[in-house]
């Protein structure tokens, strides 16, 4: 094994049946599951998964965004909400000047209108390059707009989640979007909508607590971590090492908690297939 | 080093017991103590009068955890005039660190849930630190469907360190068992009144924390995660839990002023478990206000509720 480091994914573990193993190329990048060489072309090609062994490397946003939606079919809504420190909070005002200027995403979450597979609906999707993909006040009232407008146009809503963990540095005012972002939920499923919530690498904390949770189809990403509380957590309440597929999506698809774990070559059309048999899943 | 007691209780407790016994000295023996005894009476109040009425907020934090502090069962012992409480969720089994049940509260049937921890070693553990499973909070959805197919009002307690970070917590589905309640909470067409009465832990106290009105306690915290974890993740040292718990402004005062809180409820000098009884009557008062309130403000508390939570949240608008 290589032992170049990958952030977190290098907790993903090797499958048994360890694909073929092309040594990398200096300029391509490392599979950080199987080691493999990929070219900068085929990474392209295959949306950002290892065509050696199928591991799914993070997507930010508009990577996400180019994939899922058709093209040219977006409108980005709520660009001008920002984030401020409510609390005054140590070092949360160079993060978020940190975080601005690395992704030059103004948050953790892009919302709008948008056609996927030829039908209209509402995008929520989430950078984990953005503070972790926490939630924090305008992530929540992102979200809540979003769902808010679906219901309006009577319009089928999908997100795409990525959550490390809470917004510490807005303190109660992050929470409450857990509270919130349910609400607006609860409002959309009494008018009969859709929902469809995919949970990418890794969704932990009040994310997959509040409206990710509550999709009417919760789909994963293969090896996605998913739970409330992270591993290194568990571990540590234990005092033991856990297996390391614990809270994989395969994992949480055995336990009952996702409808369905898929590869990220097919979740467009099995997402196509979900609105057609929701006849589009406009009521209006 | 961070302080993990909060120890003003025993150096108040010396004091008076110091008093008592020069007293009882002054009295056999032929000596006046008097000025000896004006002296630690002087310290005594300075310790009520400077201490307990500007606790920082970590020491609130401490206090809210006070093994001795009043449980969510004592409160419903006091607080209704009968109660019968009701387990299980129906799938899996019964969570010990949730009771809920049935009262009466003036005469008025309700729905009553907490979190519930224990007093000791052993009740603790039986009670997992009233940290829940998600059977504990399929209880509470349970319980909470029933309040409103009987048009009962929901009372709530808060009193958690937050949901069970444990291995079967998460096989079972922790994170969908408590959007679920987030979401049947805020759709739910009875009145809601919860209160924090020690500390409140992230998203598994919030499950039972979105009413139609939030009462906290004045020592009392709330908190989006602890202040050790933020110490420990934020600024990567546990010990910096003590500025931590004062940038997170989780006490009651603090929500209060975040516009999240709507009445805190002063407890006795000393903390809520100098004086169980008074604390428990004050905080039957403020449900009672709060709840009646409510009531008679009429509408859809469902809508209304949903405005509440909608306001929650500060950003700035940059075009
Ligand atoms: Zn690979």
């Amino acid at each position: 094994m290589l032992k170049r480091s990958f952030g977190k994914t290098k907790y993903i573990p090797v499958p048994q049946e360890a694909l073929p193993h092309r040594p990398p190329k200096p300029d391509q990048t490392v599979c950080p599951q199987c080691a493999s060489g990929i070219s900068a072309e085929e990474l392209r090609e295959n949306f950002k998964v290892c065509p050696f062994c199928r591991y799914h490397f993070p997507m930010t946003a508009h990577e996400r965004l180019n994939w899922i939606a058709d093209p040219g079919s977006f409108e980005e809504w709520d660009t001008e909400l920002s984030s401020c420190n409510p609390l005054g909070f140590p070092g949360y005002d160079e993060k978020l000047a940190e975080a601005r200027e690395k992704t030059g995403l103004k948050e953790a979450i892009i919302t709008g209108a948008a056609r996927v597979q030829g039908y209209q609906v509402v995008l929520g999707i989430m950078d984990s390059r953005f503070l972790m993909g926490s939630m924090g006040s305008v992530v929540g009232e992102k979200i809540s707009r979003a769902v808010e407008k679906a219901i309006e146009r009577t319009c089928p809503l999908i997100t795409f989640a990525v959550a490390g963990g809470a917004r510490m540095q807005e303190g109660m005012l992050s929470l409450m979007q857990m509270a919130k972002t349910s609400a607006a939920l609860e409002r959309f499923h009494k008018q009969g909508l859709l929902y469809i919530s995919v949970m990418t690498h890794p969704t932990v904390g009040g994310v997959p607590a509040s409206f990710a949770g509550l999709g009417d189809f919760i789909i994963a990403e293969p090896g996605a971590l998913i739970g409330f509380t992270g591993p290194r957590v568990i571990e540590q309440t234990l005092g033991q090492r856990l297996p390391e597929r614990f809270q994989r999506a395969e994992f949480q698809l055995e336990h009952g908690m996702l409808d369905l774990v898929v590869d990220r070559a097919e979740l467009p059309a099995v997402i196509g297939q979900l609105l057609r048999l929701h006849l589009g899943g406009n009521h209006g | 080093m961070v302080k993990r007691q909060f120890d003003y209780e025993d150096k108040y407790k010396n004091i008076q017991n110091k008093i008592r016994e020069l007293e009882e000295l002054s009295g056999t023996l032929d000596f006046d103590l008097s000025s000896e005894i004006k002296v630690l009476e002087g310290k005594l109040k300075s310790i009520r009068d400077q201490k307990y009425q500007n606790l920082t907020p970590w020491e609130k934090v401490l206090l809210a955890r006070h093994p001795e502090r009043p449980t969510t069962i004592q409160y419903l012992d006091h607080i209704c005039d009968e109660w019968i409480e009701l387990h299980g969720d129906r799938y899996y089994g019964d969570d010990p660190a949730i009771v809920g049940g049935i009262g009466t509260f003036n005469g008025m049937p309700v729905t009553v849930i907490g979190h519930q921890r224990g007093k000791d070693t052993n009740e603790n553990i039986k009670r997992n630190f009233g940290m829940p499973h998600p059977e504990g909070y399929r209880k509470v959805h349970r319980l909470l469907k029933q309040a409103e197919k009987f048009g009962r009002p929901v009372l709530t307690f808060i009193d958690t360190q937050g949901a069970y970070p444990g291995a079967g917590a998460e096989e079972r589905g922790q994170p969908v068992a408590i959007a679920q309640d987030l979401m049947l909470l805020a759709g739910l067409n009875v009145p809601i009144i919860s209160t924090v009465i020690g500390e409140g832990g992230s998203g598994g106290a919030l499950a039972l924390g979105v009413g139609d009105r939030l009462i906290m306690l004045s020592n009392s915290v709330f908190s989006v995660a602890s202040a050790e974890t933020c110490g420990s993740i934020l600024a990567k040292d546990p010990n910096r839990a003590e500025e931590m718990a004062a940038a997170l402004k989780l006490t009651a005062d603090d929500l209060k002023s975040l516009n999240i809180v709507d009445e805190v409820v002063p407890e006795p000098i000393g903390g809520a478990h100098t004086d169980p009884l008074e604390t428990i009557t004050r905080v039957k008062e403020a449900i009672a206000r709060n709840l009646y309130e409510v009531m008679e403000n009429g509408g859809s508390f469902a809508e209304q509720r949903y405005q509440r939570l909608r306001s929650m949240g500060r950003y700035n608008i940059i075009a």
